[in-house]
């Protein structure tokens, strides 16, 4: 445990260190401030006490971001070698995987934290349901989990950043939106099948406030899946040689 | 802590990186890996550091084989790799907490190992300078830091002393032999003073095998097991001393050194001394001996022969 903070908190301190996660953090709140706000079909539009907007909007937004904040991770280490380093000191593959992760995800807290002012403006001009919003937070914060674990993922099996992200970018669509056009298309057991491999309608059935332990369990697998592959391919690139 | 290292193997594809090697390094001693490009050094410490796995064979740590029976090991091992990769975005106090955070030392103590390494390693005034900073001496110096901040007893350090200026090489050297004292280290290096400076043994590899293992000198002795004279006889007629010098029984082979005709370079038969000899027959043609040099074989010599086929 005290590997996984310890690799944690060197990660975060790199994003602080540099411009990374100040751009990162401010593009998303900057992106999810004009459609949630000010174009489309903003709030006011819909004139609902209503998170519903930002809600739907993060998890596109995030599906961009969270691979390029992980795209660096695994990839970086490789291709600089620093990865020998890390690995060759007395903890297990799993512990960077699981740091890098932690890191991830604490990034992206920091950056929902950020839109606490939403709820909050809304709660002073409306009468805003505070068990759905708490959901809505808890399905982007599974989310990103999900996409974090896909994100670390890719960034193992390549040495090159930008391979990263667009692998990461293309499993997420696959998750996000193909399977459930896929889903649209196909009757029965197959139908039926991809609308629950895709992210979408779980998302959805929490962010509306159903809090399912079906929809827990299914962004909770994903996440672990794709933290093991991670592994996998972490000691398979360097026991093999 | 002993290392053992018995019949290990390890393959690329096709190529046999690492074939069949054994060795053994005790506690207290410096342990020199010698080797052409691509013999398989770096492999073999990859492999004893945890960080390529093995395919065949077994190490054995302590007594303890790394495979099986011993998961905690890597905390007994001080690795520096070969590129000297560092986070060049990390202030150097910085980097030295992370890796003694990492190789488990308790939080209370990591302050203090890290202003020891600092004090040890000569990075006083640099050491809140960012990695990415530092000039390449500097940088192999924190490189050296962090693997040795947990204390570890065995230390394995892949050509330790590139990229540094002579003073920091001597240093760097002294500082290997100092703790060869009381640690297991093994180095490997191209440079071969390097080794006779610092190592207590020499293992020299080729093609993923070992071609010889020993001291210095004892490898010098086994490489050619030849005495090499130059002798320097005066008052004589050079051609005369030439085939005086042939008729001896215990040469080999002896021939003019250079231009001089009073300076010829002989080889005895394996095992042999000819100095008596010589100095015997000078007394009886009344010739004057003025120079007997013994010719030292170099390692260089040994290496060529061992690693050239």
């Amino acid at each position: 445990m005290n590997a996984i903070c310890t690799i944690a908190k060197r990660e975060l301190s790199v994003f602080f260190n540099s411009l990374i996660a100040y751009m990162m953090i401010g593009l998303f709140l900057g992106f999810n401030g004009f459609f949630t706000w000010l174009y489309g079909n903003d709030i006011f539009i819909l004139s609902e006490a209503n998170l519903g907007v930002f809600f739907y909007i993060s998890s596109w937004t995030l599906l961009f971001f969270i691979p390029a904040i992980t795209m660096k991770m695994v990839a970086e280490e490789k291709k600089s070698g620093t990865l020998e380093l890390l690995l060759t000191k007395n903890i297990k593959d799993r512990d960077v995987i699981l740091g890098k992760f932690l890191a991830t995800i604490a990034l992206i807290s920091i950056a929902l934290l950020a839109t606490i002012i939403y709820p909050i403006t809304l709660a002073n001009i409306g009468d805003l349901d505070v068990g759905s919003t708490l959901c809505g937070y808890l399905a982007l914060l599974l989310l990103s989990m999900t996409y974090a674990a896909i994100g670390i993922f890719a960034s193992s099996i390549t040495s090159n950043q930008i391979v990263a992200f667009l692998i990461a970018m293309i499993i997420g669509l696959c998750f996000h939106v193909i399977f459930g056009v896929i889903a649209a298309s196909s009757k029965g057991f197959l139908g039926v099948f991809f609308q629950q491999l895709g992210t979408q309608a779980h998302f959805e059935s929490i962010a509306r406030g159903v809090v399912d332990s079906k929809d827990l369990i299914y962004f909770l697998s994903i996440t672990s899946v794709g933290l093991f592959l991670a592994e996998i391919s972490l000691a398979k690139s360097h026991v093999k040689g | 802590m002993d290392v053992h290292v018995e019949n290990l193997t390890k393959t690329f594809g096709q190529q046999k990186a690492v074939n069949n090697v054994s060795f053994q390094v005790k506690t207290g001693e410096v342990l020199g890996f010698l080797g052409p490009n691509g013999a398989g050094k770096t492999t073999t410490m990859k492999m004893i550091t945890g960080y390529l796995g093995i395919q065949k064979g077994d190490i054995k740590i302590g007594g303890n084989s790394i495979i099986n029976d011993f998961k905690d090991y890597k905390k007994h091992i001080g690795y520096l790799p070969e590129h000297n990769p560092l986070y060049l975005d990390m202030a150097v106090t910085d980097y030295l907490k992370f890796c003694g955070s990492l190789q488990s030392i308790p939080n209370a103590q990591i302050d203090a190992r890290v202003i020891e390494m600092v004090k040890v390693c000569g990075l006083n005034r640099e050491k809140h300078k960012k990695i990415g900073a530092l000039s390449k001496g500097y940088r192999q110096r924190v490189g050296l830091a962090q693997a040795m901040i947990h204390n570890p007893s065995i230390l394995i350090l892949d050509e330790p002393t590139t990229g540094l200026d002579p003073n920091q090489i001597i240093e760097i050297r002294n500082l290997i032999r100092d703790l060869g004292k009381e640690k297991t280290v093994i180095l490997s290096t191209h440079i071969l003073p390097e080794v006779e400076a610092t190592c207590d043994r020499i293992l020299i590899i080729n093609k993923g095998e070992i071609v010889a293992n020993g001291t210095a000198s004892s490898l010098k002795k086994q490489a050619k097991g030849q005495e090499v004279l130059k002798v320097k006889i005066e008052d004589a007629e050079g051609n005369n001393v030439l085939e005086a010098l042939k008729a001896l029984p215990t040469i080999s082979n002896a021939d003019y050194a250079g231009r001089d005709p009073h300076v010829f370079e002989l080889q005895s038969h394996v095992d042999e001394s000819s100095k008596r000899a010589i100095f015997n027959m000078c007394i009886q043609h009344h010739w004057a001996l003025t120079e007997m040099i013994p010719m030292e074989q170099k390692l260089e010599d040994v290496f060529r022969d061992l690693t050239l086929n």
